[in-house]
C-alpha cells in the first residue's frame, strides 16, 4: 500500500476563538459532496418505512390548499385579486412551505445534530445547507404540481396571465432560501443556550405566515397596515411570484431591492454567529 | 517533522444545567457592561470562586513527530477526551493555539452518523464524506473498504440490521481507509472479536509507518503497549508523565494504584489483619543479601523480602506467603513459607517473629514490582486471613552479565539468565 506523501499538507491552527470575519467557506466548499450525501439521506431516509413516501410533498399543500379555500375563502370570503381562490392559496401554500421548511429544520441543526457533532468535525453549515437542498426537492414537487392545476385552470379559461416573469423563479427562490437559511441559523445559534426558542420558532413561524401574503393580496390589506406587512421582506416575494405566474400582484423593484438587502444582511449575520457558536456549542448542549 | 503542536491548551467547562436563567443572566451582564461596571463573572478568579467551572486542560503542551504513535492514558475524567475533542475540533481551548499539519481523521466512538435506514454501502459514503473524504476517494476505495469490514454480504442491508460489532467494523474500515495524515483514535478497539481488534491495530501500525501520525486513547494498557513507542499520562488535565511507553505506563499504574510505591519497609496497619485472628502481620520489607535495606535492586542481585508477625497461638496449616506483581498488573508469581518444607516451628516464640524469602538473582525483568503479602490456612473454607495488603515495591533495574549486550527491560514477563551450554 503505497502512501501519497503528505508533503504539500496545510497547519490548521485551533485558537480559541475564531476570526470574526472569517466566514471559511472555503472548506465548507472542500465538503460539497457531503452536503449532497445530506440531502440524499434527508430525503431517502425520511420516507423510508412510510405508506404514502414522497406523496406527502403532494398531499401536504393540497389539502392545506382546500382547507384554506374553504376557511378564507367561502367563509371569511377575503380577497383573492379576482384570482381563482384555489390557484391563488396554492400558490402561497407552496412558496410558504418552501420557507417553513428551510426555516424550522435549520433552526434545530444544533439541538438535532449533538450527536454526529459531539464525535467529529466538519464544516457544520453544511447540515443547514443541505436542509435547504432537500426542501427545494420537496418544493420542486409541489412547484410541478402547482404548474399542473395551473394548466388546467387556463384550459378551463381561468383569468390567469402566466408572464416572461416566471422565468425569474430562481431569482425569487435565492432570497427565499436565504432568509430560511440566515434566520434558521441564527435561531440555532441562539437556541444552543437559550432552549426555550425552540417553541418560540413553530409558534413564531406561523404568526409569521399571517404577516405574508399567503391567505390574503397585499392589495387587500388597509392603507394602516399595509407598512406591518411591507417590512416582511418576504412579502415582495409572494407578491411577484404570483405576479410571475397569475398575473396579479403588488410588486415594485424598490420592495424587491430590499428584500435583497435585508437577506444579503441575514445571511451574513447568520454565518458569522453561526460560525462562532459552532466552535464551543459542544459544551453548552 | 513536526505534526502536531499543542501550546499551553487549558479548558474549562461550565458545571451545573445551562439553559433556563441564563438569558437573565446575559442581560444583567450586558447591562452592567453598557453602564461601565466591571463585569461580575468574567475573571477566572471570580469563576473558580463560584465553582461554576471545571478545568478539564491546564496547560498542556507537547508536540509529536510526523510517523509517530502516541498514546494517551489517564483515569477517567483526566482530560483525554477532552484532548481528542480539541484536535479534532469538535470544542474550541479556552486558551492556547494547536497547529495540526494536514488532514486529521478521528475515530472518537466508531460508527457516527451512520444512518439506521440507509444500507451499509450508502452509509460507507456517507461516513466518509462526514470524516473528509471527497466522494472520487470513496469510490477508489471501496472495495478495499468493504473487504476490510469482512461483512460484504450485508452491505445493501440497512444499518439498522446490523450487530453492533458489524457498525464497528465497517465504521472502521471507512476511517482507516481514510488516509489522514493525523489519526486520532479513543477506545474503539473496546468492540468487536479478537481478530478484527488485531487487525484494526496491524493497519494502525500500518498507518504510522507510512509517515502518519497516530493518537490513541485507551484504557487497555496491552494494547497501547503494543503499538506506542511514547505515551502521555494526563493527570487532572495536565500531563503527568511525557515519554517511554513503559516508564510511563509504570507512572500511570503506580498512581492508579493508590499514593504510589513505597520502597524498602512497609509497616502493615494493624487493620490490614482481619480482628480476632491469632495472627497479626507488622511490617514487610526487602533488603539486599547484607541486610540493608533497600528498594532498588540490579536483576543480577538477590532480593529479601521479609516478614514480621506475630503469633498468639499455634495454627494449623498456616501459610505466608506474598505475590510479586508487575507495574502492568500480571502476577509474576506466588510464594508461601512452606513450599519446599515446614520453616516456622509449630509454637509461637510469644514475641516478633521474623521469615525471610530470598528472590533469586537473575530472575527479574527490569521493572517496578510490588510485594503483597498473604496470610492464608490451607485446607480450609475461608482460609484468607490476610489478602491485597500493600506490600513494598522494588524497583529492578536488568543486568545482563555480558557487557556486550545490555538492555534495560527485556520483552517478556521474567526475565532469567538461564544458563546455556556447548555439550
Amino acid at each position: 500500500m503505497t502512501h501519497p506523501e503528505p508533503q504539500s499538507a496545510v497547519w490548521t491552527v485551533i485558537r480559541p476563538k475564531g476570526r470574526w470575519f472569517d466566514l471559511r467557506l472555503r472548506e465548507l466548499w472542500s465538503y460539497r459532496d457531503l452536503v449532497g450525501l445530506f440531502v440524499r439521506r434527508d430525503f431517502v431516509a425520511q420516507y423510508k418505512q412510510t405508506i404514502l413516501g414522497p406523496l406527502w410533498h403532494v398531499v401536504y399543500p393540497l389539502l392545506t390548499t382546500v382547507t384554506f379555500t374553504i376557511v378564507f375563502g367561502r367563509i371569511a370570503r377575503i380577497s383573492t385579486d379576482s384570482l381563482p381562490p384555489f390557484l391563488f392559496y396554492l400558490s402561497g401554500n407552496v412558496l410558504w412551505g418552501y420557507f417553513n421548511n428551510s426555516f424550522t429544520k435549520t433552526s434545530n441543526t444544533f439541538v438535532s445534530n449533538a450527536n454526529v457533532f459531539g464525535k467529529v468535525y466538519f464544516p457544520r453549515l453544511a447540515v443547514p445547507l443541505s436542509t435547504l437542498g432537500s426542501s427545494l426537492i420537496g418544493f420542486l414537487i409541489q412547484f410541478a404540481i402547482f404548474l399542473g392545476f395551473l394548466a388546467y385552470f387556463m384550459a378551463r379559461g381561468a383569468p390567469v396571465d402566466p408572464n416572461a416573469w416566471a422565468l425569474a423563479t430562481p431569482l425569487l427562490l435565492l432570497p427565499m432560501a436565504g432568509l430560511g437559511l440566515g434566520g434558521g441559523i441564527i435561531l440555532s445559534a441562539l437556541t444552543t443556550r437559550y432552549r426555550d426558542l425552540t417553541s418560540v420558532v413553530t409558534f413564531g413561524v406561523s404568526l409569521l405566515m399571517y404577516l405574508t401574503p399567503i391567505v390574503y393580496p397585499l392589495s387587500a390589506v388597509p392603507e394602516a397596515y399595509r407598512g406591518i406587512v411591507m417590512i416582511n421582506p418576504l412579502t415582495p416575494i409572494v407578491e411577484a411570484f404570483r405576479f410571475a405566474f397569475l398575473g396579479v400582484g403588488t410588486v415594485s423593484v424598490p420592495h424587491l431591492a430590499y428584500t435583497a438587502v435585508v437577506t444579503i444582511a441575514t445571511l451574513f449575520f447568520g454565518v458569522l454567529i453561526f460560525n462562532r457558536v459552532e466552535r464551543t456549542f459542544m459544551d453548552t448542549v | 517533522m513536526r505534526s502536531i503542536q499543542v501550546e499551553q491548551v487549558s479548558k474549562h467547562y461550565r458545571l451545573g444545567v445551562i439553559g433556563r436563567g441564563t438569558l437573565r443572566e446575559d442581560v444583567h451582564r450586558w447591562v452592567g457592561r453598557a453602564r461601565g461596571r466591571p463585569e461580575a463573572l468574567s475573571h477566572d478568579g471570580d469563576e473558580l470562586k463560584r465553582g461554576d467551572y471545571i478545568w478539564a486542560l491546564r496547560d498542556v503542551s507537547f508536540e509529536v513527530d510526523q510517523g509517530e504513535i502516541v498514546g494517551i492514558v489517564g483515569s477517567n475524567g483526566a482530560g483525554k477526551s477532552t484532548l481528542l475533542k480539541i484536535l479534532s475540533r469538535i470544542t474550541a481551548p479556552t486558551t492556547g493555539a494547536v497547529r495540526l499539519k494536514g488532514r486529521v481523521g478521528s475515530l472518537l466512538e466508531v460508527g457516527t452518523g451512520f444512518h439506521p435506514e440507509l444500507t451499509g454501502r450508502e452509509n460507507i459514503y456517507l461516513n466518509g464524506a462526514i470524516l473528509g473524504m471527497p466522494k472520487h476517494e470513496t469510490e477508489r476505495k471501496y472495495d478495499e473498504i468493504v473487504a476490510f469490514s469482512g461483512i460484504a454480504d450485508f452491505i445493501e442491508t440497512p444499518v439498522k440490521r446490523y450487530s453492533s460489532g458489524m457498525r464497528v467494523r465497517l465504521a472502521f474500515a471507512v476511517a482507516a481507509h481514510l488516509e489522514p495524515e493525523i489519526l486520532l483514535v479513543d477506545e474503539v478497539l473496546a468492540v468487536g472479536d479478537a481478530a478484527f481488534q488485531k487487525r484494526c491495530i496491524g493497519k494502525m501500525g500500518e498507518v504510522a509507518r507510512g509517515g502518519r501520525t497516530v493518537l490513541f486513547v485507551s484504557h487497555d494498557m496491552s494494547a497501547i503497549s503494543a503499538l506506542c513507542e511514547r505515551v502521555i499520562f494526563l493527570d487532572g488535565g495536565r500531563i503527568a508523565a511525557d515519554g517511554d511507553t513503559d516508564a510511563t505506563i509504570e507512572t500511570y499504574l503506580a498512581a492508579l494504584h493508590g499514593s504510589g510505591p513505597e520502597f524498602g519497609e512497609v509497616l502493615v496497619t494493624p487493620a490490614g489483619t482481619s480482628d480476632g485472628e491469632p495472627i497479626t502481620l507488622h511490617a514487610v520489607r526487602t533488603m539486599d543479601s547484607d541486610g540493608r535495606v533497600r528498594g532498588d535492586f540490579k536483576s543480577a542481585e538477590a532480593i529479601i523480602v521479609e516478614f514480621d508477625f506475630t503469633r498468639l497461638e499455634p495454627i494449623d496449616y498456616l501459610r505466608i506467603g506474598f505475590e510479586l506483581v508487575s507495574a502492568r498488573g500480571a502476577i509474576v508469581f506466588h510464594s508461601f513459607h512452606n513450599d519446599l518444607s515446614e520453616m516456622l516451628p509449630h509454637e509461637p516464640t510469644g514475641g516478633v517473629e521474623r521469615l525471610q524469602a530470598i528472590i533469586p538473582a537473575g530472575l527479574l525483568n527490569g521493572g517496578i514490582y510490588q510485594i503483597r503479602p498473604f496470610l492464608r490456612r490451607h485446607r480450609r473454607g475461608s482460609g484468607w486471613i490476610l489478602r491485597d495488603a500493600p506490600g513494598p515495591s522494588v524497583h529492578v533495574m536488568l543486568n545482563v552479565p555480558n557487557p556486550d549486550y545490555m538492555a534495560s527491560k527485556r520483552v517478556g514477563v521474567v526475565a532469567p539468565m538461564i544458563e546455556w551450554k556447548s555439550p
